[in-house]
């Protein structure tokens, strides 16, 4: 099993066989997880450097987990803002990382295609952990995973993204990786979340919650930052909450077997009300754990294709 | 010195000589234009058979970056570039630092440019600093020189400061140069549309565009004062400029190599060559583009050369600055893109490139005449050839047409009694 790229930049183009060999893949490193030694000598001796120039809490964790439990040598390096405010560039910065003879690159930024220029700057493999509002492909994996653990299947699944989507880069990748498997993809939310075009990627744009609850097997819902949208975006996150948030009420009137994600962190009763985030329909701490196991799979299937 | 340019192809677009003909050029001025001149003892002879000759191009549009980043280009290196690409007089923009508005800055320029091949007119801020707060000396900087007033970069930022540059231009018939874009609007890294959603990179509209043509067309049509539309790029834009102009009102567009080249799908690669101001745009806004050069809608095309030094530009795509050189390769992409795909006539081409900018600044019109001082573009249509930036005049390289393939490039030009031929300067 071996992937088609040495970088896991997005899930734009990746191929079905590389998205079904990476959950493949991930469902061997699950069962690691289980085990009272939670650790495979496959990585020893690779070095790799999380490179967080956005802050993150969940995602970072996951994939410093991932690499210990694959005993490959980790380092950090988090900056918050951007490489040119004061001294170095980015680019020196990178150059500076790779000349003492690291292998992958796990890369956060707030700047879209960082990875991709990532790829032109350095050797290592280089996995996108988030670049702007493009795309977070490891996150769109373990949403696949995870849906694939409760339905069995993801192809002609219905599943909708809820939020905002014109921020998101859950969303995008996403989109990407369901398309791919060949599941029935729609996005709801406030016309104002919606970005311009977004249906001739093939995904149906709602604007009503309870007719996405109803129509569809999987409701993944974003979280809406708050700091960005009340206010421009959207009138109030309580207008929010009203029209779009996903109830247990709602649930029950329209829709008893859907299954909720949410990539969190959560804002309890904005997307989701505490008796749906605590509640029956969700999985958001198995994405979770299934997150590390995506991110084994990933960074093995990269850092031993040479 | 007596020079002579043999059977070479004339194009006036304002005069009648036409067809091919023999050029004697004596200390710097045109003396004799005939079928053949050829037992005339001379001091050299070129022979531009199959090449054309025409008024000298001007570019309109040009950064230099002198004063404050001598380091991407000074006004001396600019105008190597602009010899190098065919053009014998350029306008510059005034977003230096200091900005164009003050007589001192206008000086400097103008010594800086002193002697050479090559006229810099400079550009002069319509507000101070360009902040769009308070008016710019302008009958100071006029007097100083200025061509024309822009606070290029930006609009200028509000209807009563534009309104009062407008009826102040006007005493000295010089027009305001737009760079139309909305603040409120403005901000994105790429054009609006599904390419800018799928890159996730955050996007500007090209309603951001069209509103700011369509205010400066309406405060042109109540002030009577005059506007040039710079690097006219949406499809909106160009439909307003030519409602405008059937209105008889005082409007002017220029339009971009790049913006009737290039399309969004080029950002995609995530090369900051490809980030500009305003944005690379969609395809039907290229046509559109094509549409209103074609019918006159397009005055004029000019590079928006725009220096960067590489550091800058070799960064996270969000946080690199926009704006790509062009002084040269803008003759070999009007004639590649423009001329060879049938889309206009080399006499169009010659009037958008040496004679509409001239006139919009109010500059004279070279002619090509017995008599008059020369300033020549010497250009080969069909030569083929590839772009190699590490050849460029200019000190900076962001150049997103890197070895590309281009028919038709600049063999010579003529201007202030000195020539540039083959990578050279001579006086003659």
């Amino acid at each position: 099993m071996s992937l088609s790229s040495k970088h896991l930049l997005g899930l734009y183009g990746v191929p079905k066989e590389d998205i079904q060999t990476i959950l493949d893949t991930a469902t061997t490193f699950r069962e690691v997880l289980e085990r009272p030694i939670k650790k495979v000598p496959t990585l020893q001796g690779k070095t790799v450097v999380n490179l967080f120039y956005e802050s993150s809490t969940r995602t970072r964790i996951s994939f410093e987990l991932a690499q210990k439990r694959l005993s490959a040598d980790t380092v950090n390096f988090s900056k918050a803002g951007s490489s040119t405010s004061k001294g170095e560039t980015f680019k020196d910065t990178v150059k500076n990382i790779e000349a003492m003879k690291i292998d992958m690159i796990v890369v956060r930024h707030s700047s879209a295609g960082v990875p991709h220029y990532l790829t032109k700057i350095t050797n290592a493999n280089i996995i996108n952990a988030g670049d702007g509002r493009h795309e977070h492909p490891t996150q769109a994996l373990l949403d696949m995973y995870s849906i694939r653990e409760k339905m069995g299947k993801l192809e002609g699944l219905k599943i909708c993204i809820v939020g905002d989507i014109a921020h998101s880069r859950v969303a995008l990748s996403n989109i990407f990786g369901l398309k791919t498997m060949g599941a029935e993809v729609s996005v709801c939310g406030p016309a104002t979340m919606i970005p311009k075009g977004i249906e001739k990627l093939g995904v149906n744009v709602l604007h009503d919650i309870d007719k996405a609850i109803a129509g569809h097997d999987v409701l993944n819902v974003l979280r809406i930052q708050l700091e960005r949208a009340a206010g421009s975006s959207i009138p109030s996150l309580r207008e929010y909450h009203n029209f779009f948030g996903i109830t247990a009420e709602r649930i029950e009137n329209n829709n008893k077997d859907i299954l909720i994600l949410h990539p969190g962190p959560i804002n309890r009763g904005v997307e989701l009300s505490s008796d749906v985030a605590d509640g029956p329909y969700q999985v958001i701490l198995d994405q979770v754990t299934n997150g590390v196991a995506i991110r084994m799979a990933v960074l093995y299937l990269l850092g031993t294709m040479n | 010195m007596k020079i002579l340019l043999k059977n070479v192809n004339v194009i006036d677009p304002s005069g009648n000589i036409e067809g091919t003909k023999d050029i004697l050029i004596e200390d710097g001025t045109i003396s004799e234009i005939e079928n053949s001149l050829g037992s005339i003892p001379v001091d050299e002879t070129f022979n531009f058979s199959g090449k054309y000759v025409s008024p000298g191009f001007y570019d309109m549009h040009v950064h230099l970056r002198e004063p404050g980043r001598e380091d991407e280009e000074t006004v001396v290196t600019g105008s190597n570039a602009a010899a190098a690409g065919g053009f014998t007089g350029i306008a510059c923009m005034p977003n230096t630092d200091p900005a164009i508005d003050s007589a001192e800055v206008i000086n400097l320029i103008n010594q800086k440019a002193a002697g050479h091949l090559v006229d810099v007119n400079p550009i002069g801020a319509v507000t101070l600093g360009r902040k769009g707060e308070t008016l710019a000396p302008m009958a100071e900087l006029v007097e100083a020189g200025a061509v024309a007033f822009s606070d290029d970069g930006v609009a200028v930022k509000t209807a009563a400061i534009l309104r009062n540059a407008l009826e102040y231009s006007q005493m000295y018939n010089k027009p305001v140069i737009e760079h139309c874009e909305d603040e409120s609007l403005a901000g994105g890294s790429m054009n609006e549309g599904i390419t800018s959603t799928m890159l996730g990179l955050p996007p500007v509209p090209s309603v951001a565009e069209d509103l700011t043509v369509m205010r400066d067309i309406l405060m042109v049509e109540y002030t009577g004062g005059r506007v040039h539309i710079a690097h006219i790029s949406t499809k909106n834009a160009v439909e307003l400029v030519r409602q405008a102009k059937k209105k008889g009102l005082n409007i002017t567009a220029e339009v971009t190599p790049h913006h009737f080249t290039l399309t969004e799908e080029q950002l995609k690669s995530f090369d900051t060559n490809f980030k500009m101001n305003p944005p690379l745009r969609s395809q039907s806004d290229v046509k559109a583009i094509i549409e209103g050069l074609k019918d006159g809608t397009i005055d004029c095309i000019a590079s928006d050369h725009a220096p960067h030094s590489p550091e800058e530009k070799d960064m996270e795509f969000t946080l690199a600055p926009n704006g790509i050189i062009g002084l040269e390769t803008q003759l070999g992409l009007a004639l590649t893109e423009l001329v060879h795909k049938g889309h206009i006539s080399l006499k169009q081409m010659v009037e958008k490139f040496a004679v509409n900018p001239r006139k919009i600044l109010n500059l004279p019109v070279p002619r090509i005449k017995k008599g008059e001082k020369a300033n020549l573009t010497i250009f080969d249509p069909d030569e083929v050839w590839t772009v190699d930036i590490s050849k460029f005049k200019s000190k900076s390289k962001n150049s997103p047409f890197d070895k590309r393939l281009l028919t038709g490039k600049s063999v010579a030009v003529i201007n202030n009694y000195k020539m540039f031929y083959k990578d050279e300067f001579f006086e003659i």
